[in-house]
């Protein structure tokens, strides 16, 4: 599977990344290269293999509902890059 | 051309836990922005979830509840998408293994009619926090205190064939969910969501495109949403058009749905196992004693209000179609009263004051105790159905407990028979040519003297007295 | 004081003959005259309080083990009130909120934190150069790389400039340094210590250890990192033995798995010489040597750099300007704050992968990619459950090269290429170290021993043994 560049600018975006029109085509390569060393797990033949996901066969340990956390709102703004109001404030988000 | 509609309902029920799916952080509604938002709620790096063992048993209740599949491994999935009040970039939910698989539930239409509903499935999944437009002109504000607050999330299979139908399964999800107590049911606060995928097609032919419309948050709503959706669609498909598959968002002002193009572009959700959560085991034991937790529920209450206290199908489906009425109807029931009297005045004139007044039962300015006495007051008859009435309207505006009202205003029966009698006999003799006309055989004129009496006595004549007294005077 | 070993200073500490204080203003000295970039943050102030708290303790014998022993911290353990930057622009100006759980532990222990060391960004990488901070310096040769992703840690250790890092490993980020730098450095099994606070890579391969310069010293901080933490769902809920206490059994009769695919085209043959040379001085130990087979290990380069970057790819949405770490300057809307916060805030590599990840895991491409790099990943790891009926142990190689020279690969594919021996122990959640076997051209060349699932008493002791007849771990740089 090779990456052209409409799909780089695509995958970009989803992403939330930035792909400048001047280093399309440089990251367009590298990244089909990369992916040529990947698309050799086609040639695998993984049979009835059941896909892993963990490492181990553990189930999910449950946790007690009871309220443990304490309010750090003034920790956590104070380092939050812009907050008003005891809000987190980003650009207007038109809906 | 008929067009037939056909809706499938996704509803997000917030479950009641104490503390967050993943976080300790407390659930609670309406605290200070940001202050019940901790540092995993937050999605601060290195952070990780441990699953609630309550929200699990919440979703394990529901779906045993609609006699769903259970599955006894299900997977947590990240939902990957970009959104402000999205902390970690992504949502924990459930994608191709749910805790709750297919199920089905049964609604009653207005004919009467049971109609039943197939339940999809129902996932496990944490709430999103709240973008706020109108703090400032330049900024969006973001508020994470209901991020992470755990969700239910109840899909539907495409079964409804109208307005109307949908509503009657919202209604019904509703009380299911306060009944088995997972979900406080508060639409206006956001507890419980509905979204609705409508879709028209020309009878018997295959699906047709859907839209899903967001952002209702009442029933009233719910019904305009989808009513005006199938207009504008089949408005279209008329025109010869073709209908787009897109989110759209319920304009309860304007009445109107309109596209929401900012959730629309590039949805690739990328779902995939979150690694940082196991696979969620259900043993048959934790399953058995969930089963045996589990409360009446409203179709088995029904059955049961039918089958031992003689109430109609009818009276007993509106009884039971909301958790607090039935509550509400059975204490009186538990101290005694009588069930058919107790259902009419529920149903009756209790139900037509609370309307009125725009009030939820739990918030009646009658309880079931004072309900219960007046009832009683009927049936011992120390006053007459009718004088109830005005009783009920006295203790509604507070003006006294049921036997004070009584007592103070002299509403209390008349079954002193010499009264009663002087009484009649002052009626018979201002009256003497409809004794006459009665006596010449009109019989129906039994009710005027009845009337008579009842007013000259204020209405507090015993009427089974007075009846019996006047057939005595008059043949 | 520097020469010593943890379990010298805890004698030393303990006999009065230096204080922590002492022992702290010392290793800070040395930080301060190194020039290897092996640190990201200097934490002076916290190290001398720490140090003063550790000697109070000492002296009112309400001391631990490893109280007072100083340590460098990794930087991507968060550490409250401590720049915690996973050695990105993204995180330079964040200071944690919190601890880490590891960090938690190892300061219950009152162990002293001179500082967070240095690492590739969001630990993506083998050399230690795609680090905002800069490149880390090999102590061996200055103009080597130390090994990625741990680099800053292994590099101090390997130079004295702390007894003991700590370090993670996704993909051999403990295990690629340590043989690089000649230091001893061990990957527990998986879900063995929490990942809480440990800013995620790849969850479901990132596992925190223990970098010092013995088999002992690490069996003695392993005993303070590992354990059950109810914060971290992949936790193993198992008890943690005293990893002191088996290492001096006896190896004889030890069998030890030889891969055939490890000793294959592509490795060096310095490397394989010392690597050769070291499993005869087990031999000697009365070690039984056999050939086992992981045939799907080929496999695990594809596997992992398609699991990893999906990972990653997710891991890394949470960066987004919004609540914390880098925002660009004044965004003109919300998409322009996401699309140049993260463009800028991230380096290459990262963007790299996350681009793989992405793409990996989107709509179409999702059964070719990440679904069948998960069952490549069951083979991979069956093919493990096979050789450990056979044998106790596992041996090789851990790079296919001694440290190479910095900025010397430019490629990133060639650089994926040369984690050949270290990925198919994260996918299967094993645990592996890497010890001081010996030289190549003076580079420093570690032997990696890989062990069944929880098996770290038993690797320990395996080295601990190593560590008694040979004296490779003994070796320092110049210099030091």
């Amino acid at each position: 599977m090779s990456l052209d560049n409409k799909k780089v600018k695509e995958i970009a975006y989803l992403a939330r990344l930035n792909v400048q029109d001047s280093e399309i085509e440089q990251t367009a390569s590298e990244l089909n290269n990369i992916l040529s060393l990947m698309d050799k797990l086609g040639d695998i033949d993984t049979g009835d293999s059941e896909p892993m996901a963990h490492p181990l066969k553990m189930s999910q340990r449950l946790r007690e509902d009871k309220v443990s956390e304490e309010d750090m709102s003034k920790e956590f703004q104070e380092i939050a890059p812009k907050t008003g109001k005891g809000h987190f404030l980003v650009p207007t988000v038109i809906e | 051309m008929t067009w037939e509609t056909v809706i499938g309902l996704e509803i997000h029920s917030q479950l009641r836990t104490k503390s967050k799916i993943f976080s300790g952080a407390s659930t609670a509604f309406g605290s200070e922005p940001n202050t019940q938002a901790c540092a995993v709620d937050l999605g601060f790096p290195g952070v990780l979830p441990v699953l609630n063992e309550e929200a699990v048993k919440m979703a394990l209740r529901f779906g045993l509840s609609v006699n769903a599949d259970i599955n006894k491994n299900s997977i947590f999935a990240r939902k990957n998408y970009f959104y402000p009040d999205l902390p970690k970039g992504y949502q924990i939910s459930q994608f191709e293994i749910p805790i709750v698989g297919n199920g089905s539930i049964d609604i009653t239409l207005d004919s009467g009619e049971n109609k039943t509903v197939g339940i999809t499935r129902a996932h496990l999944e944490e709430d999103a926090g709240k973008s706020i437009h109108d703090l400032y002109d330049d900024f969006t504000a973001i508020d994470l205190n209901r991020a992470g607050t755990p969700l239910l999330e109840i899909v539907s299979e495409p079964d409804m064939r109208s307005a109307k139908e949908a509503v009657a399964y919202a209604k019904k999800i509703h009380a299911l969910v306060q009944y088995i107590d997972i979900c406080d049911g508060n639409m206006q606060e956001g507890s419980f969501r509905c979204d609705a995928n409508v879709s028209v097609r020309k009878q018997g032919e295959g699906l047709g495109t859907r839209a899903e419309l967001k952002n209702i948050n009442s029933f009233k709503f719910l019904e305009k949403a989808i009513n005006i959706e199938v207009e504008r669609q089949i408005d279209i498909l008329e025109e010869g058009g073709s209908v787009v598959q897109e989110t759209r968002l319920y304009d309860s002002i304007k009445n109107e749905t309109r596209s929401m193009r900012s959730k629309e572009e590039a949805n690739d959700y990328r779902y995939f196992p979150d690694p940082d959560l196991l696979p969620v085991a259900i043993s048959d034991e934790l399953l058995l004693e969930i089963k045996k937790e589990l409360p009446e529920l409203p179709t088995e209450k029904k059955l049961r209000f039918v089958d031992t206290l003689g109430l109609s199908h009818y009276d007993a489906e509106v009884l039971t179609s909301q958790k607090e009425v039935a509550e509400y109807f059975e204490k009186m029931i538990h101290q005694g009263a009588d069930a058919k009297l107790s259902a009419n005045w529920v149903m009756g004139d209790l139900s037509a004051a609370l309307n009125k007044s725009q009030l939820e039962i739990l918030d009646s300015p009658i309880s079931s105790e004072e309900l219960f006495q007046l009832i009683s007051r009927i049936t011992d008859n120390t006053i007459s159905g009718k004088i109830a009435k005005d009783v009920f309207k006295l203790m509604w505006e507070g003006k006294g407990s049921v036997d004070e009202i009584i007592e103070k205003q002299g509403l209390k029966q008349m079954t002193d028979s010499s009264a009663i009698e002087s009484i009649i006999d002052d009626v018979i003799a201002n009256n003497p040519d409809q004794v006459q006309q009665f006596k010449d055989g009109n019989s129906k004129l039994l009710g005027f003297f009845v009337g008579q009496v009842m007013k000259a006595s204020q209405g507090k004549a015993n009427p089974k007295q007075v009846n019996q007294i006047l057939n005595e005077k008059l043949s | 004081m520097h020469n010593l070993t943890i379990a010298e200073q805890i004698k030393g500490l303990k006999n009065k003959d230096f204080s922590s204080q002492e022992l702290t203003q010392h290793y800070l000295n040395r930080i301060h005259d190194s020039k290897l970039n092996a640190f990201i943050s200097v934490t002076d102030d916290i190290a001398l309080s720490q140090a003063k708290e550790a000697d109070k303790k000492i002296a009112s014998n309400e001391s631990s083990i490893l109280t007072g022993i100083p340590y460098a911290h990794k930087d991507i353990f968060c550490t409250q009130g401590v720049k915690t930057s996973a050695g990105s622009k993204m995180l330079d100006s964040f200071i944690s909120p919190y601890d880490a759980t590891v960090t938690k532990k190892l300061n219950h222990e009152n162990m002293v934190m001179l500082g967070k060391t240095n690492m590739d960004e969001f630990a993506m990488g083998s050399s230690n150069e795609n680090s905002y901070f800069g490149p880390v310096q090999n102590p061996w040769d200055v103009s080597k790389v130390p090994g990625g992703s741990s680099g800053g840690s292994a590099a101090a250790v390997a130079a004295r400039i702390s007894p003991f890092a700590s370090g993670t490993d996704t993909g051999g980020s403990i295990r690629q340094p340590a043989s690089l730098c000649g230091i001893t450095g061990l990957k527990p099994t998986y879900g063995r210590i929490s990942r809480y606070g440990m800013i995620a890579y790849a969850s479901s391969l990132d596992q925190a250890g223990p970098m010092t310069r013995t088999a002992e010293d690490a069996a003695i901080v392993l005993n303070a990192m590992a354990g059950f933490d109810p914060n971290d769902s992949t936790s193993a809920n198992k008890s943690v033995p005293d990893y002191t206490q088996g290492l001096t059994n006896n190896l004889d009769g030890l069998k030890i798995g030889l891969p055939t695919e490890y000793f294959s085209e592509g490795l060096d043959s310095g490397v394989e010489k010392v690597v050769m040379q070291s499993i005869k001085e087990y031999e000697l130990m009365g070690a039984k040597i056999q050939e086992v087979s992981l045939p799907n290990s080929v496999h695990a380069i594809p596997a992992y750099y398609i699991v990893a970057p999906c990972e990653c790819s997710s891991n890394l949405s949470r960066f987004d300007g919004v609540r914390y770490g880098y925002r660009c300057e004044d965004p003109k809307d919300l998409n322009d704050l996401y699309l140049r916060s993260r463009s800028e805030g991230f380096g290459e590599e990262v963007k790299r992968r996350i681009m793989i990840g992405t793409y990996a895991l989107s709509a179409g491409y999702y059964d070719a990619y990440y679904l069948k790099a998960q069952k490549v990943r069951q083979l991979i790891s069956e093919d493990f459950k096979k050789a450990f009926k056979k044998v106790d142990v596992i041996m090789g190689p851990v790079s296919p090269t001694a440290a190479f020279d910095l900025g010397s690969v430019k490629d990133p594919v060639s650089m994926y290429l040369a984690d050949i021996y270290t990925l198919s122990v994260n996918l299967a959640g094993l645990p592996g170290m890497s010890i001081p076997a010996g030289f190549s051209n003076q580079l420093p060349v570690g032997l990696q021993i890989i062990g069944n699932h929880w098996s770290e008493e038993l690797l320990l002791n395996v080295a601990h043994q190593f560590q008694i007849r040979t004296d490779w771990h003994n070796h320092s740089p110049a210099d030091c």
